[in-house]
């Protein structure tokens, strides 16, 4: 008997169907997971599970241990076991680790805080997965790996048998993985069952026992990951054939477009950045490789004008010596910046699209006081077709577009300013193969018709795919240059460790 | 391309008729309740100048809360600036050109020091104007020794309280109608020329003609009484100015994009700190001028001129659907805000609700405009 089983579930908002008929189990100790491209409907089945949405918004029905069950809250669901890790973690900053693990749940005397035994409690749950961890550091203090492995903890403080993780490695190092890794594997062996939700298919193979595929609200297969490879499981996500993720590469290089001369950067007394030195031609794509914290988006922001910290460097554009103080004087001198994190730095979510599209090069396109709405639909109509962004008007709302389609509005935003070197910091983090494969396209494009490019990525595969040239960074230094097929991931990543 | 023109009732524009409805409603009652005294053009008028102050800071107001920020400080402000401008005038023999003048220039300098130290210090706006609040009270307190200064200039009183000649109010009228009608079909040309579709004249028209008769229907009942009131005239002044800084400019974009995301306005080369010390300058000149209808009106310059009148200001915006987290609010929102809380004020003055009561209303409508806003949006 399975530890969960979802029979036909349909969810139903207003127009959509989001799921339409999903089947999904889950064994004691199974590490499931669970894949699709965006809107194919794991949130939504999660939500579901965890109720979120409660009994009766939903048809179909949940079984734990054989009994059907009905939540009508989330705290219904977390009483049969079931705890959810969400992709934005929820820990509250300023509270203590063991704060947090017993938020709402302080064993108390009287109403008093029993904080003896809150730490005490704390501090054996974490020596019991092996985290050494202070119960008494503020949450905010914490690494984002570690902030992750403090969320699973207080799910197992209450006896979660079944742990869902939405994406949890997105912001961590390869250390903080293993470290990740390591004790989910304990927990496997301790019976708790886990649907991992991930766009990171080497993951997904390492550590599934299987793998299920929903498209479409719908479930594709389940099957044990054995069984499957990443290219069989890419195309029950979106079914079709896909052939090579990346564009073939035929690309001219031109002049110089951009260089940058001796960049040091420091931030609070520390170096964060150390003489560094590099140039892209035109038609070139230069990858930036490095682990999280070897400082790639630090530079790119440092060359932009936007770091808060103090830096030295010189910059060329097109040959030409530019001084950038602010990202004005940086789009001035034709510097395109897709920022990582497009809905904290890329988009203004409550705008429109054509609001959004035209803030950069506001001046240029409409107009240098007054606004011009018409010419302004008119210029975002060509990167929007060009781009393929799906919104049945420039008008719709940022904020209810697909993350690829809003990807592309911050891309179009910046191709607006007509840049003269490009920069793109994880362009395709966390948007599905499918939109993740047409912004590979419209970037080998845009370098075929000889715009510069510097993207920086912690994907490696992206990066080796897309990139003419790789420069890899550690601890603020350049430590590698690869050409071409030059860059191996073995070489990309002894040098982003330091090995080299 | 046609679905690439504005919807017809986007949520902003359905926000807007459903203030209007509310507003015809409250006028209704009290055009009941008070036997037919207040839809007169004498009521009508009175309740169009008492609202201007307000509505003039509104104006500004709703620029930099658009921006995400907020001004405690502009009730003492008014007081300080009026109070310059009646020394100005009393001890000092100036004429009221210089008055004038230097009132603006006092409240914009005070706009420009807040929002540089609200910019380029970090301090939050809160406390910045908070402190503005307390500091400039006292300023006016000193100012004028604790006592009410009189005016007795006449071209300065006649600023808050003369009439614009009706033959004069029905050609700034015309005027206004061939600028909305000119404004309209550049509007429909400009579609033309960027392909982005025909030009309609039909529904051109239709969407002129309210704007056509409601100017036309202002004007008549503002003469039926004594013309258009001069502080009305200079609201509208503002209220336009603010109306068309807010949509038609570059600098009003910004400041929606500052509200709505400032770090993503910074790295896209917005500069938000300057913006922000423009913002409130243009308060201060905001701020400046209802200072003047203010004093002019009361014929003084008195210690506690202004006391409270931020928090109208602020209100009008949020009951006209602005957001105190910024990016979110529009000037004709603000005025309407402004108007149904005039109504309020004139309504119940009329049926001599005692003032505490009218207190306790209107800070329940107030509460109750945003709650049933956050309702609908959570909807939606």
């Amino acid at each position: 008997m399975p530890l969960l089983e979802m029979r036909n579930i349909v969810k139903e908002f207003p127009g959509v169907r989001a799921l339409d008929g999903v089947t999904f189990a889950l064994e004691a100790g199974e590490f499931h997971s669970l894949v699709g491209e965006n809107g194919a409907g794991k949130s939504t089945l999660m939500k579901v599970l965890s109720g979120v949405y409660p009994s009766g918004s939903f048809t179909g029905e949940i079984l734990i241990d054989g009994r059907q069950v009905q939540f009508r809250s989330v705290r219904d669901s977390e009483n049969s076991g079931i705890a959810i890790i969400f992709q934005e973690l929820s820990l509250v900053k300023n509270l203590t680790v063991a704060e947090n693990i017993f938020l709402g749940r302080e064993p108390s005397h009287y109403g008093l805080v029993d904080w003896p035994k809150l730490y005490g409690k704390t501090k054996a749950l974490l020596e019991e997965l092996g985290l050494s961890i202070n119960p008494g550091t503020p949450a905010g203090e914490l690494g984002i790996g570690q902030q992750q492995l403090v969320e699973i903890t207080k799910a197992l403080s209450k006896d979660a048998r079944i742990l869902v993780l939405d994406e949890p490695t997105a912001a961590l190092t390869d250390t903080e993985v293993e470290t990740l890794f390591t004790i989910l594997n304990d927990l496997r062996l301790r019976g708790v069952g886990m649907i991992y939700i991930s766009h990171k298919l080497d993951e997904v193979f390492r550590m599934s026992d299987r793998i299920t595929v929903l498209r479409d609200g719908k479930t594709i297969l389940t099957r044990p990951a054995s069984e499957m490879t990443k290219q069989s499981v890419i195309e029950a996500m979106v079914g079709r054939e896909v052939g090579d993720l990346f564009p073939k590469r035929e690309r001219r290089y031109g002049e110089t477009a951009f260089e940058v001369k001796n960049l040091t950067a420091h931030l609070n007394g520390h170096k964060i950045l150390d003489n560094i030195s590099f140039s892209v031609k035109k038609g070139e794509v230069l990858g930036i490789a490095g682990l999280m914290g070897a400082g790639r988006t630090e530079l790119l922001m440092t060359v932009f004008g936007a770091w808060p910290g103090s830096s030295s460097r010189e910059i060329y554009v097109e040959g030409q010596k530019v001084e950038i103080t602010s990202p004005q004087d940086a789009i001035k001198a034709g510097i395109g910046f897709v920022t990582e994190d497009r809905k904290r730095y890329g988009l203004i979510l409550e705008q429109t699209i054509l609001d959004n599209m035209t803030l950069a090069g506001l001046e240029r396109i409409s107009g240098r006081f007054i606004t011009h709405r018409a010419r302004e639909a008119a210029a975002v109509r060509e990167p929007i077709e060009k781009l393929k962004i799906k919104a049945n008007t420039p008008l719709a709302t940022a904020g209810n577009l697909s993350g690829g389609n809003q990807q592309k509005v911050v891309l179009g935003k910046w191709l607006l300013t007509r840049p003269k070197v490009l920069f793109l910091d994880e362009p395709t983090r966390g948007i599905d193969v499918g939109a993740k494969q047409e912004l590979y396209n419209e970037i080998d494009r845009l370098a075929t018709e000889g715009l510069a490019i510097v993207m920086v990525s912690s994907e490696l595969p992206e990066v080796l795919g897309l990139s003419d040239r790789v420069l890899v960074l550690h601890e603020g230094r350049i430590t590698g240059e690869f050409f071409g097929k030059e860059a191996t991931p073995e070489k990309v990543m002894a040098a982003a460790t330091g090995h080299l | 391309m046609k679905e690439s023109r504005e919807p017809l009732f986007s949520r902003a524009a359905l926000r807007a008729y459903v203030m209007i409805g509310v507003l015809a409603v409250i006028w209704a009652y009290f055009h009941w309740a008070t036997g037919s005294i207040f839809l007169t053009p004498l009521n009508l008028s009175n309740l169009a100048t008492q609202m201007s102050v307000t509505a003039i800071l509104a104006v500004g107001m709703l620029m930099v809360i658009v921006s995400g920020n907020i001004d405690l400080s502009v009730g003492s402000v008014l007081g300080f600036a009026g109070g310059i401008a009646a020394i100005a005038l009393t001890t000092y023999n100036q004429s009221t050109g210089v008055a004038i003048i230097l009132a603006v220039l006092v409240a914009v300098l005070i706009g420009l020091f807040q929002g540089a130290l609200t910019a380029y210090l970090s301090i939050p706006a809160f406390i910045v104007t908070l402190g503005g609040l307390l500091a400039w009270r006292g300023a006016v307190k000193w100012l004028l020794g604790g006592y009410t200064v009189p005016v007795s200039d006449q071209t300065f009183i006649a600023i808050g309280n003369s009439y614009i000649q009706p033959t004069v109010g029905w050609i700034i009228a015309a005027i206004a109608i061939i600028f909305v009608i000119f404004l309209v079909i550049r509007g429909e040309k400009s579609l033309k020329t960027y392909g982005l579709g025909e030009a309609n004249y039909t529904s051109a028209a239709l969407k002129a003609i309210v704007p056509i008769l409601g100017i036309a229907a202002f004007t008549w009942v503002m003469n039926s009484h004594r013309g258009i009131p001069v502080p009305v005239m200079i609201l509208l002044a503002a209220a336009l100015f603010g109306g068309f800084l807010t949509n038609s400019t570059v600098f009003g974009r910004r400041l929606y994009a500052i509200g709505g995301n400032p770090e993503a306005a910074r790295l896209s080369g917005i500069d938000v700190k300057r913006n922000v010390v423009k913002v409130y300058a243009l308060l201060g000149v905001f701020t400046g001028v209802a200072a003047l209808i203010f004093t002019a009106r009361v014929g003084s310059a008195a210690p506690d001129a202004g006391v409270l009148k931020e928090l109208d200001a602020i209100a009008a915006c949020v009951i006209g659907g602005a957001s105190l987290l910024g990016g979110r609010g529009t000037v004709f929102g603000a005025c309407l805000g402004a108007l149904i809380m005039a109504s309020l004020d004139n309504g119940m003055s009329l049926l001599n609700v005692r003032d505490y009561m009218q207190d306790i209303i209107k800070g329940s409508i107030l509460v109750a405009a945003v709650g049933l806003d956050m309702m609908g949006r959570r909807q939606a």
